[in-house]
């Protein structure tokens, strides 16, 4: 009996050191695209002469230095990320000689909601990045953010306590969510702020950090967590992307911000401005060593549009210009260059 | 120091104070009792508000909601190529086979109408019916009623999740669709019924059709690659630092390291495993033998641990014995010692194979925590895990995945009890008491 299984063991081994090679795509990455490439990978998958890719979470980052990393089946194909790869990612990528090409499939909203119980939240974006960033300038100094309630940063605003529930640091939402709001509406936009930064001699990014006085919590990875925590407290208000908050329109309502409401179609006509832009990077050596990786992105095309399935799970669809630029993109492989990401 | 002679106490004095003592004491005891009750009965407590709360989710879970059409199986255009090949059905128009039945129920007026009216049917119905024509070639230019799952949307307003009376804007049904499920409902032709896809299915994005035959095949896969690659092993180990191992430095330092191993949080062994299966052998990511060799290394020091406790347990008696009739080392070791130690590891393999079973933080890192179509037929295949498919599933936004996160977590969990049934069945038949 012992005998017997240690062999099997050691037949195991062996077998899968000889079939090294993969047949299905690999694909890694934010977790914000993840709903979006599963859903293209399963149709994708349908397809009987065509293994369904695997399609890994992990974040931004593992999408965007996991593609980096190396040549050979044994690294991810295609690295899915909620925020552009940085040239310092990219400086990777050259040092391991991985050529990619950027395709941007759409844009997340970014939405701040309550229950429907409470109050609309009608706000603006530097009144909500004086809510929740650390540092906030009074007097002409950066100060520990001392606002207890909504009302306290502008008397029209409701009066209750600030409770934010939101993504924890790994999250690509809450770095957009604090580069969008915390920095530049907040920071690079109000007067006051610039004095007191440039008197302080600090960097607009430095409010990128969030509040940890408990008027922000970090609720996890989980955003249908934050969804049930919005629906037990009508005066806690959540951060998430808007695919949730279209998911559960009957229950929860999105803050109004700069006078436009997280709607689709503001969403998608770039009139709301808390929305970022999500992609995937495609490695061009594994183009046609893996079957299929261009048969994955036409679907990506066949889906993206404004009625495509993608638009139906809370993804908003590029405007049709740059989902050609984009599709044409797929077929010419343009290999991504520091230059372009400037 | 002080000429206090020693009070001598009187046998009534005496027995005063015995018997206040007395008293005191019996209240502690009946004080630790309570304290026990309240804890015992705390423990229980949360576990019946897990219970109910998980059971009261998860039922509802295995069961959906079907609509019944009647479709006819057009040949031309369900097999393109009339070969009854897989590549030719899915070439075919199944799809819109589908929704032409559909029309034919509710006579949707205008684009805006039907492109509703398309909303109502699962988006797996063209793969069923591909499943059904494979399955049966005859039915094929027949017309036959065939029931398909509802949308997801349309199953929460089915049970109410959805609110007729909310507006329909905020809704995420809107009024024509509502319209035709009603005239759905009026001919009879929705039904609630058991699930076909909970327990069939593999992962999907579509909740209605997503199951979790994939993962609980992974489980199964990744778990006999764990006992296959670490029961030998921890066995072995065990054997030869309870039996042959001289006691010194060397011994010592690795017994402490095995003992500390049984601590490490187990997302180490995911970077090891990243490190070394991945990084240097070459294994491909994500699949259930990669997982099952990770998780060996978790289980490796419980294994061990209590295989030695197991063989300690042995009475000497029995090895003297042995000895006493000129059996050798390993006649003794394989004749006596292991049999009778046998019922003991068993139950501590599998109680670390429980605890493999619910992992999935050592598996992020070597990509098994990935959505994974395709149902592995082998350990070579990607696939991934139950823990892991219940972590997915509660984080989608569709929120039919609230019920099917529930299930799922009944499943593992009447899983567990399985494997800890067949540690306690197996403790008791292979136990012996001398």
């Amino acid at each position: 009996m012992l005998k017997k299984l240690i062999t099997a063991g050691f037949v195991l081994a062996l077998s899968t050191t000889a079939s090294n090679a993969r047949e299905q795509i690999s694909i890694a990455g934010s977790s914000t695209v993840l709903p979006f490439a599963t859903i293209i990978a399963e149709t994708f998958g349908k397809d009987p002469t065509i293994k369904t890719p695997v399609v890994e979470s992990g974040g931004s980052s593992v999408g965007k230095k996991g593609v980096c990393e190396g040549i050979g089946t044994k690294f991810i194909d295609i690295g899915n990320a909620s925020s552009r790869m940085k040239t310092k990612e990219l400086a990777f990528c050259d040092k391991n000689k991985v050529k990619l090409t950027e395709i941007k499939v759409g844009y997340d909203g970014i939405v701040v909601a309550n229950s429907k119980k409470g109050k609309v939240l009608n706000i603006s974006k530097s009144d909500l990045g004086k809510a929740l960033t650390a540092k906030v300038a009074i007097n002409g100094k950066m100060v520990d953010n001392p606002y207890k309630k909504w009302s306290d940063i502008n008397p029209a605003l409701p009066n209750v306590e600030i409770r934010v529930y939101g993504p924890p640091t790994t999250s690509g939402t809450r770095a957009s969510y604090a580069e969008m709001v915390n920095e530049k509406g907040y920071c690079k936009k109000d007067k006051d702020a610039k004095a007191a930064l440039k008197a302080a001699g600090m960097k607009a990014k430095k409010c990128r950090a969030m509040r940890t006085d408990g008027a922000f919590i970090e609720a996890g990875e989980q955003d249908n967590l934050i969804v049930q925590k919005l629906q037990e407290d009508p005066n806690a208000y959540g951060i998430f992307g808007f695919s949730y908050l279209d998911q559960n329109s009957d229950t929860l309502q999105g803050a109004i911000i700069s006078k436009t409401a997280p709607t689709f179609e503001n969403i998608a006509g770039n009139n709301y401005s808390v929305s970022r832009a999500l992609y995937f990077y495609v490695k061009h050596q594994h183009m046609g060593v893996i079957k299929g990786i261009d048969k994955y992105m036409d679907k990506w095309v066949a889906n993206w549009g404004d009625d495509g399935m993608l638009a139906d799970a809370g993804m908003i669809p590029m405007p049709a210009a740059e989902r050609a630029k984009y599709a044409k993109a797929m077929k010419e492989l343009p290999v991504l260059t520091a230059d372009m990401l400037k | 120091m002080n000429n206090n002679k020693p009070k001598i106490l009187t046998a009534n004095e005496a027995s005063k104070i015995v018997e206040s003592s007395v008293i005191k004491r019996r209240k502690k005891d009946a004080r630790l009792k309570t304290y026990g009750r309240i804890a015992i009965g705390l423990a229980v407590s949360f576990l019946i508000f897990l219970f109910v709360s998980i059971f009261s989710k998860g039922i509802p879970g295995f069961f959906q909601y079907y609509v019944t059409l009647d479709v006819y199986l057009d040949r031309d255009r369900l097999d393109p190529k009339g070969d009854l090949s897989p590549v030719s059905l899915y070439n075919g128009d199944a799809r819109s086979i589908v929704i032409e039945s559909l029309y034919k129920v509710i006579n949707p007026k205008g684009r805006k109408e039907k492109k509703a009216a398309k909303k109502i049917i699962s988006t797996n119905a063209d793969v069923r019916i591909s499943k059904m024509v494979l399955d049966d070639p005859n039915i094929l230019g027949k017309t036959i009623p065939i029931t398909f799952a509802v949308d997801d949307d349309i199953d929460s307003f089915l049970r109410g999740y959805i609110k007729r009376d909310t507006p329909s804007s905020e809704r995420r049904i809107n009024d024509t669709v509502i319209k035709f499920v009603d005239k759905l409902s009026a001919e009879n032709r929705i039904s609630y019924k058991f699930s076909d896809y909970i327990l069939t299915g593999s992962a999907s994005r579509s909740p209605e059709i997503a199951g979790i035959k994939g993962a609980f095949i992974g489980s199964m896969l990744t778990l006999a690659v764990c006992f296959i690659i670490a029961f030998p092993l921890g066995v072995a180990t065990a054997v030869y630092l309870e039996e042959f191992a001289p006691k010194n430095r060397i011994t010592e330092i690795i017994e402490v390291n095995i003992n500390n191993l049984a601590a490490v949080p187990s997302v180490v062994f995911g970077i090891l495993g990243l490190a070394i299966f991945i990084g240097i052998f070459g294994m491909p990511r994500s699949i259930p033998l990669l997982g099952g060799m990770v998780l060996a290394l978790m289980t490796l020091p419980t294994i061990i641990i209590s295989s030695r406790a197991a063989i300690r347990a042995v009475p000497p008696s029995i090895k003297d014995a042995a000895y006493g009739i000129g059996a050798s080392k390993l006649q003794t070791i394989f004749h006596h010692v292991l049999p009778l130690a046998m019922p003991g590891m068993l139950t501590g393999t599998i109680i670390g194979m429980a605890q493999a079973l619910g992992e999935t933080a050592p598996l992020l890192m070597i990509g098994m925590v990935a959505f994974i179509v395709d149902i592995p037929g082998g350990v070579t295949d990607p696939g991934t895990v139950l823990p892991v498919q219940i972590f997915m599933w509660a984080d989608f936004a569709e929120r039919m995945f609230i019920q099917k996160t529930s299930s799922a977590i009944i499943v593992l969990l009447v899983f567990l009890i399985f494997m800890n049934a067949a540690a306690v069945i197996l403790r008791k038949k292979l136990e012996r008491r001398w």
